[in-house]
């Protein structure tokens, strides 16, 4: 896992923790991507590409139970952490490094790699 | 430094080996495969309906390179290894490279079993094994004419059959007087023959082939020589008289082996770190050819493989078999004892004119042998009580007839859906046919309904499929197959049902959902998006007063007054009461479509305006538009009361006997806004001409002479039901009255999810009519409870000060990105 470091070139201060709606998500526009922001319950705070891989559904709408949201449109459920669709579903969802420092959400604009597990990710 | 864990046969095998570890152990160890086939892995089974271009090869494949990389799985292919070294314990490929292992599964199949015949290397001549076999073979019968196929076993006759719907002249060549002897006796053998013969192959029986004959100026085969004397002309030659396991690998290895590599019942060869599953394992004395078989191993391997070390899991202890011919239109199926031995008995049923044959084989009361010819209906049913060595004493004498009759067709695994073609339509809703789903049964390993609907969509939707899709796994999968779903438990995060759920939420009052979750001990501590939204409305029907509802557990379109659509944009249906509107109204909604550039104008099957394709940024915007001109929300959305359709009725109608518009109008005043279980749609006819269409509604109301017909329970989806008549009243206020009291019984009574027509054939029409008919008291209390949750519930969702837009605005905005952005 990709330790988050603030400050470097590629981290950006996108939202204050309040802008984004416990159990909910905010969506941030880039030039490539629609990435919905994530806050659980426990203040947990998630990106991943605002897009299900089955139809392309806004995960940002979804119900966020746990750390687990389910798409809107057709009811796929994917692990906040690591963008992988919860079985026995199948697919994966681009994931993007993010950090809380003092209340502000950083988020790491280079795509993440692959997490160390054996049910990787492809970024 | 994980531990390497290294494939040698990527076929499906060793492919279930790998998905099972990791399954049950996705990160202990650094999985490489390797597969001599230059193919994605692809599912051996399914070699026939590509010979016979039922399908297509790529159609067959059951591990892309994505499936590998999104593991973290390292896939060689087109990599023979041809070393193991076990004491250093490394393996080397044919082109010299070498990899460690830690622990080893050797996968490497079988090879067809060719005859050691003068000339067998001439060209024309062919196994049928591998996707190469099927492509040279399809490529050979575009010029080939006639092709001899020796072999008259399953893989051969299933070859024939693809040869000859490619179009040329297919003789097939057996030595045993019948056809696939090994699960057919003499009769089912000479049915299938007849068959097959009207489809055109030919059979030359009792012969067998002694060489290959040349054909001088071609260099390739010309005919087949047989040994009593004839030659059969041919340019085509498949031989398919057996497999062979490959255990190259492990002799050289010094593994023990017999036919096969010798394992024991973890699948562990004589070194333990080597394991050998599929058909080139020997277990127990026994090598293994079909499918079902080699799964079961895949899963003991796997299980011993990420089991810990004080664990000993149960271990493979041989299987049962049983085949199925992948013939078209023929349907065959066979397993256990072929023959009688000296203490069975036979029950059989022979109808030649249908073109069935059935034969069962019984000993001391259990079945020991089942045969099915022609009518393979209930061959899953019949595998069942064979493989549970269930006693069949007490319906012995009705047993040939089959489950339907036997058990009266109640829920009969195998049942009606059997008899069914590959292409019929199983899930309208996701148009998926029983083939893909038996497809997906079979190469994704499902063993459930949850699987079978997250890989095929089937009985995802409306779920009106479900009781089919949980025969075809019964069928598919045999005994081994879950009991269908039998109590209706909220969801997977706890083992609760419905009423326990809410008569717990009923005994506590003031508890938030995850207090209910806690307090019943969910396995997950804030649920899922299916237990979340039912939780919150049981709380809200509970205390309607008191309980705050939890915007985030409700579906987003609960959430946002409007439809998601399948773009992400909205839909907005202003309530238009009763299906009346006006010029003001109209013109309302057009300066709205104008000023926010909405795409799409809908009118709806429930009399209202759907306004498609509105951002949601703009839906705050839209609303306040509407509700200025003094529309409220239609609840087109949720789960709540959506319309009530009136046709235009006695003010009007030459026909009409009573105001239904009226009736309709002060109805829709008295429910709008309430939630309910699931979405309820009422309608009001003015005359029994029923122009409302009533009588599919959850509450219908048509006019007679005398007064009103209050009808409950219909419904126009994907399962149309009829509504019962309720009761027959004579004013508008008693049939405000009860349509009250009904509604509120079926809040507090039915399970979230479920519509009126499927509780009240749950409950009975009798319940519903004690509650709200023929006890005054209670009728005027579930009205009365009615009516006070209507108090918060007429709260306009969309008003400014009222509405989500007013409390958290920051839903309806996107965060601003940082400019210049930094990527």
């Amino acid at each position: 896992m990709l330790l988050p470091s603030p400050g470097e070139a590629t981290w950006i201060a996108v939202a204050k923790l309040d802008d984004i709606p416990v159990r909910a998500a905010r969506v941030l526009h880039t030039e490539t991507h629609r990435i919905a922001l994530f806050r659980t319950s426990n203040d947990e705070i998630f990106a991943l590409e605002d897009r299900c891989p089955h139809r392309n559904g806004p995960l940002s709408e979804g119900l966020v139970h746990g750390d687990q949201v389910t798409c809107p449109l057709h009811q796929m459920v994917f692990e906040l952490r690591s963008g992988q669709a919860v079985y026995p579903d199948e697919g994966c969802v681009k994931r993007f490094a993010v950090a809380l420092r003092d209340d502000t959400v950083w988020l790491d604009t280079t795509a993440q790699p692959a997490p160390a597990v054996a049910t990787a990710c492809r970024v | 430094m994980k531990e390497q864990l290294l494939l040698i046969g990527n076929g499906p095998a060793g492919m279930r080996c790998v998905e099972e570890v990791l399954k049950r152990a996705p990160t202990r160890y650094q999985i490489t495969v390797f597969g001599a086939e230059r193919h994605a892995p692809y599912n051996r089974i399914l070699l026939s309906p590509v010979l016979a271009e039922e399908k297509a090869p790529s159609a067959i494949t059951t591990h892309d390179d994505a499936w590998f990389e999104e593991r973290g799985v390292t896939h060689y292919k087109g990599t023979r290894i041809v070393a193991v070294d076990r004491h250093a314990k490394i393996v080397t490929s044919a082109d010299g490279r070498r990899f460690p292992y830690d622990r080893l599964i050797l996968a490497t199949g079988s090879r067809p079993f060719m005859l050691p015949l003068p000339n067998q290397d001439l060209p024309g001549i062919y196994g049928f094994r591998d996707l190469d076999d099927v492509a040279a073979l399809a490529d050979e019968a575009q010029y080939a004419e006639h092709a001899v196929v020796i072999g008259g076993g399953l893989l051969g006759l299933e070859a024939a059959a693809g040869l000859r719907r490619r179009g040329l002249a297919v003789t097939v060549v057996h030595l045993c007087d019948t056809l696939m002897e090994q699960q057919l006796d003499a009769q089912a053998g000479a049915m299938l023959r007849s068959v097959l013969e009207q489809r055109g192959i030919q059979f030359e029986m009792e012969a067998r082939t002694c060489a290959y004959v040349k054909d001088e100026p071609s260099g390739r085969v010309a005919a087949i020589q047989l040994a009593h004397g004839r030659r059969i002309r041919c340019d085509l030659v498949v031989v398919a008289v057996g497999i062979r396991p490959v255990i190259d690998l492990a002799k050289t290895a010094t593994l023990d082996h017999g036919r096969g590599i010798r394992v024991d019942d973890h699948m562990r060869t004589s070194d333990p770190a080597v394991y050998a599953v599929g058909e080139c394992a020997e277990h127990r004395g026994r090598c293994y050819g079909l499918v079902a078989p080699l799964f079961e191993m895949a899963t003991a391997c796997a299980a011993h493989l990420t089991a810990s070390p004080t664990q000993t899991p149960a271990g493979y202890a041989g299987s049962l078999v049983s085949a199925r011919l992948k013939v078209s239109g023929v349907d065959l199926f066979s397993t256990g004892r072929v023959q009688p031995e000296a203490d069975d008995e036979v029950i059989s049923l022979t109808d030649a004119t249908l073109g069935v044959y059935k034969k069962l084989i019984i000993n001391n009361h259990r079945i020991v042998g089942v045969l099915l010819y022609g009518d393979a209906f209930d061959a899953a049913w019949y595998f069942a009580k064979f493989a549970a060595g269930e006693s069949i004493e007490s319906i012995r004498d009705q047993l040939i007839f089959g489950a339907s009759f036997v058990d009266g067709g109640a829920d009969v695994a195998g049942g009606a859906v059997a008899a069914l073609p590959d292409d019929a339509e199983i899930c309208g809703c996701n148009g998926v046919c029983k083939g893909a789903i038996l497809n997906s049964i079979a190469t994704k390993g499902l063993t459930d309904l949850a699987g079978v609907r997250a890989h095929t969509k089937a009985s995802a939707s409306c779920g009106g499929c479900t009781p089919l899709v949980e025969q075809l796994l019964a069928s598919a999968l045999g005994p081994q197959a879950a009991p269908p779903r039998k109590t209706h438990t909220v969801c997977g995060c706890s083992d609760h049902d419905h009423a326990a759920v809410r008569a717990f939420i009923r005994e506590n009052a003031g508890l938030t959902i995850n207090q209910v979750m806690a307090a019943l001990q969910w396995r997950n501590a804030e649920g899922c998006a299916k237990c979340r939204p039912a939780l919150n409305y049981y709380l809200l029907c509970a205390a309607p007063a008191d309980y705050v509802d939890d915007g985030d557990a409700r579906f987003v379109n609960e959430r946002v007054h409007a439809n998601i659509q399948k773009d992400g944009t909205f839909s907005v249906v202003p309530r238009m009461f009763g299906g009346m509107t006006s010029a003001d109204q109209l013109r309302a909604i057009a300066d709205v479509v104008d000023k926010f550039a909405i795409p799409a104008v809908k009118v709806t099957g429930g009399q209202r305006i759907d306004l498609l394709g509105v951002q949601k940024a703009d839906l705050p915007d839209v609303w306040a538009d509407l509700n200025a001109a003094g529309m409220v929300s239609g609840h087109a959305y949720g789960k709540a009361v959506r319309t009530v359709k009136t046709c235009v009725g006695a003010e009007w109608c030459r026909f009409g006997v009573g105001d239904s518009t009226a009736l309709g109008i002060r109805l829709e005043e008295e429910l709008w806004g309430s939630w309910t279980p699931h979405k309820v749609k009422l309608a009001v006819s003015g005359c029994p001409r029923n122009c409302a269409e009533a009588t599919i509604k959850d509450i219908g109301v048509i006019a007679v002479e005398s007064g009103w017909e209050i009808h409950i329970g219909g419904n126009g989806g994907t399962k149309v039901r009829v509504t019962e008549l309720l009761t027959k009243v004579k004013s508008a206020d008693e049939a405000s009255l009860i349509v009250r009291a009904f509604l509120q019984l079926y809040r507090e009574d039915a399970y979230y999810g479920e519509r009126t027509a499927a509780w009240l054939e749950r409950v009975g029409l009798a319940h519903a009519k004690s509650q709200v008919i023929e006890d005054a008291a209670e009728r005027d209390r579930l009205a009365a409870r009615f009516d006070k949750a209507q108090v918060r519930a007429h709260e306009d969702p969309w008003s400014r000060d009222a509405g989500l837009p007013a409390k958290q605005p920051q839903r309806f905005t996107d965060l601003k990105a940082p400019v210049p952005f930094p990527v």
